[in-house]
């Protein structure tokens, strides 16, 4: 046989199964990027160029470090598999929309670079890339996150800011508010209901992502529908945030709602790689990320509670893996 | 009531409409028989007959004096005229007998098994194995051990591997004979029922076991699930019991054997006729599907030319179903006992070729697929690392390599392949299944 006719002959002869479901990595990572893209829009259609410059700039650090990277280390190329897409863009939906260009930028190349090649690339890195950007960001340049250039108030458009306002504008975020009364008084200073509304459908304070937190919700139940994610996480997570928030005495509705939590349960916190495996550790892992992120916030100093709560949790994933192993057909108990 | 079916496995599109509605019909008998001495588990045969003798149908060709294995018969009358060695569709090299055929061969006439006290020595004569696929000798199961009490036969007629429509067939065609073997079985081992467990997109084969099924044969249909007919599988689904790690599938007080096993047995013991040809689905990329009644020995390529040859993209070619079933290199292997179908996989159907290390997502698909709740991703990784102690501490042993991990794995990252390397690897360090 020459060796043409052999190599004709190979592809044929594999072992079982020699069929497949037809899911790929690259159709799930687009149904996330999908799920995503009503809140992306939506941030688009009312902060116009702003959104563009910040979405632009992460999406293309993050895929171009990891082209950079591919080449330079001679690895086939992996960009196509949309995750260094994903993880772009949910960089910039976890970035103030006024973040500096050139320190959007620093972000991307820190997440894929530093949180995701340096470990090996798509499935072995320990820490979500996202939020290692965000986290780098917020260590490096502290107040771009806490403190806001924001419009003045609910429902104005960033567009509308008037130059001579400048200063004026510069505030804290509801969040921080929150924070100061809390510290002050033990208590919000401000009608926590009255923000239900804003932040479920108009929420210029915060992040890109966080301005509709509806948007998220349903990019959420989308993923769930579709079998991508597991609800387990985002409803241990939004659960345990809520409960807690009720039992310090906190507004839950608005505990949820605002800042990062939504964003964060349902697109952070369920990144396959960095959350566990077994049905019970989900479960445990988004409890975690729901206790350290509502405590953070409460009785923390910083203002990146979401963050730091599923980064801490993402170190315990190979942990609560083999605490929740189940038990294998036939055996006895969990250790066999 | 406890919910039916098992956890995990997955449900691939069954793709039986193009041969389910193909009536049994005997294939052509083939120039020349390669008749195959180890077609079960277990120890392969001798020859028992010498190049140049006439032979007998149903006269032993091949036989060895072990507890488990099987003899072989002549499936024609005709003349030996070598003895060889074949590659079998699982890659391994056996011994043949190869048989020339005469030119007129009457089907209804053959040497009879000799009398015996029991049916499992009815049954051992016969030849008979496990027709799904596993090929484990019938007469080894007809013997449990004295201790543990069968209380029902399952027969198993799931028949959940795509494509494959050949027990579909042979319970609609002819069901009396599958009723009748559940019957003997349930007998033999002192049971009190028998279930034939069939799944529900096969309604017409249920429904024509169930008028034919006396009181003491209940026909249960299953919903449609991969894989409900591995035995561990179809016992859970069935009973709701469990077969303990490392204990046989009767500590449940279950026995289950396949259709095609059941209709075997009944002609072993009412006919007395030994096991010499089997319903082989050809299907896939052939010109007319069909369900054919083969000749053990007869070569692939006979039955692909039967279906009209192989037509359009082919992206491989399986002996058995596309789940489980053996990738072939050629069509020059012989039929076997086990041989359920001779599939040819369009090659769109097949999942791209994996070049170098896809990496695992951790998306857990091959957990929540896995029907021994084991976890499929991380025996791979221990497995490519060479790791074998890792992937003893999670259990790759209990794996029955069903495949569903890698069905479900979205980077199509080998991983019953992987796992079946360090299956091997550890029982040759010394390690029991």
């Amino acid at each position: 046989m020459s060796e043409q006719e052999t190599q004709t002959a190979l592809p044929r002869l594999a072992s079982s199964p020699h069929i497949s479901d037809g899911e790929s990595c690259t159709r799930i990572m687009l149904w996330v990027v999908a799920a995503l893209t009503p809140v992306t829009l939506w941030s688009v259609w009312n902060m116009g160029m702003v959104a563009v410059g910040l979405l632009a700039a992460c999406i293309l650090s993050a895929v171009g470090t990891e082209w950079v990277w591919n080449r330079v280390a001679k690895h086939p190329q992996t960009i196509t598999d949309g995750s260094a897409l994903l993880t772009g863009l949910l960089l910039a939906l976890a970035l103030p929309p006024r973040t500096p260009l050139w320190i959007a930028v620093a972000g991307g190349i820190v997440s894929i670079g530093l949180a995701k090649m340096l470990f090996g690339g798509l499935g072995w890195n320990l820490f979500n890339p996202a939020l290692v950007g965000r986290a780098f960001i917020a260590i490096s340049w502290g107040g771009v996150l806490a403190e806001q250039k924001v419009p003045g108030g609910w429902f104005r458009g960033i567009d509308v800011l008037a130059p001579e306002g400048l200063d004026a504008l510069t505030g804290a975020t509801r969040l921080a508010i929150a924070g100061a009364d809390m510290a002050a008084g033990g208590a919000y200073g401000f009608d926590a209901k009255a923000q239900y509304v804003p932040l479920l459908f108009m929420n210029l304070e915060g992040s890109l992502g966080e301005i509709s937190g509806a948007l998220l919700i349903l990019g959420g139940f989308v993923l769930v529908a579709r079998g991508i994610i597991d609800w387990r996480i985002p409803v241990s997570y939004i659960g345990t945030v809520a409960v807690l928030a009720w039992a310090f005495g906190v507004d839950p509705v608005f505990s949820v709602l605002a800042g990062g939590v939504l964003l964060g349960a349902f697109f952070m916190a369920t990144d396959y790689v960095t959350s566990p495996m077994t049905p019970t550790g989900r479960l445990l892992f988004g409890c975690g990320c729901g206790l350290i992120n509502i405590v953070a916030r409460l009785f923390g100093p910083a203002p990146e509670a979401t963050t730091w709560a599923i980064l801490f949790m993402n170190g315990l994933v190979p942990l609560i893996d083999r605490l929740t192993l189940p038990r294998v057909f036939g055996w006895e108990g969990r250790r066999g | 009531m406890r919910k039916a079916g098992f956890p995990g496995g997955v449900h691939p599109p069954d793709r039986k409409e193009a041969s389910r509605d193909e009536a049994i019909r005997r294939a052509p008998v083939p120039e020349v028989l390669v008749v195959p001495m180890s077609q079960h588990l277990g120890a392969p045969c001798a020859p028992t007959v010498e190049v140049g003798e006439h032979v007998r149908r149903g006269q032993v060709v091949g036989a060895v004096d072990a507890m488990v294995s099987a003899p072989v018969h002549s499936p024609v009358d005709g003349e030996v005229t070598a003895i060889v060695r074949v590659m079998l569709a699982s890659g391994v090299m056996a011994q043949a007998v190869e048989i020339t055929p005469a030119a007129d061969q009457d089907f209804g006439s053959f040497e009879r098994i000799p009398d015996a006290e029991s049916v499992a020595e009815l049954v051992r004569a016969a030849g008979i194995v496990g027709l799904g696929g596993a090929t484990f000798p019938a007469a080894v199961k007809l013997s449990p051990p004295k201790d543990m009490r069968i209380h029902t036969v399952i027969l198993n007629g799931c028949e959940c591997e795509p494509y494959l429509t050949c027990d579909h067939r042979l319970m609609l065609e002819q069901p009396q004979r599958v009723v009748k073997g559940a019957e003997i079985i349930r007998e033999a081992v002192g049971a009190s029922r028998a279930v034939i467990a069939v799944e529900d997109n096969k309604p017409d084969a249920a429904s024509a076991l169930g008028a034919v099924s006396g009181a003491d044969v209940d026909v249960h249909v299953l919903p449609t699930h991969y894989p409900q007919g591995a035995e561990k599988q179809l016992i859970l689904a069935v009973l709701g019991k469990e077969v303990p790690h490392g204990k046989l599938p009767a500590a449940t007080g279950a026995l289950v054997h396949n259709v095609g096993t059941a209709a075997a047995i009944a002609d072993a013991v009412e006919l007395r006729r030994p096991l010499m040809e089997r319903v082989v689905t050809v299907t896939g990329k052939v010109a007319s599907p069909a369900n054919l009644l083969t000749l053990l020995g007869t070569p692939a390529q006979v039955l692909v030319d039967e279906a009209g040859g192989l037509t359009g993209d082919v992206g491989r070619l399986i002996a058995g179903g596309p789940m489980t079933g053996n990738g072939l290199a050629d069509l020059s292997i012989p039929v076997i006992k086990g041989t359920s179908g001779i599939v040819a996989l369009p090659a769109e159907e097949t999942p791209p070729a994996v070049c170098g290390d896809q990496p695992c997502i951790r998306c857990s698909r091959c957990v929540s697929a896995c029907p021994m709740y084991l976890q499929p991703y991380a025996i791979g990784i221990y497995a490519n690392r060479s790791d074998w102690d890792g992937t003893e501490r999670y259990k790759a042993l209990d794996c029955i390599e069903c495949g569903c991990c890698s069905y479900a794995c979205p980077t199509n990252r080998p991983l019953v392949q992987l796992i079946r390397r360090a299956k091997h690897a550890l029982m040759e360090r010394g390690a029991k299944l």
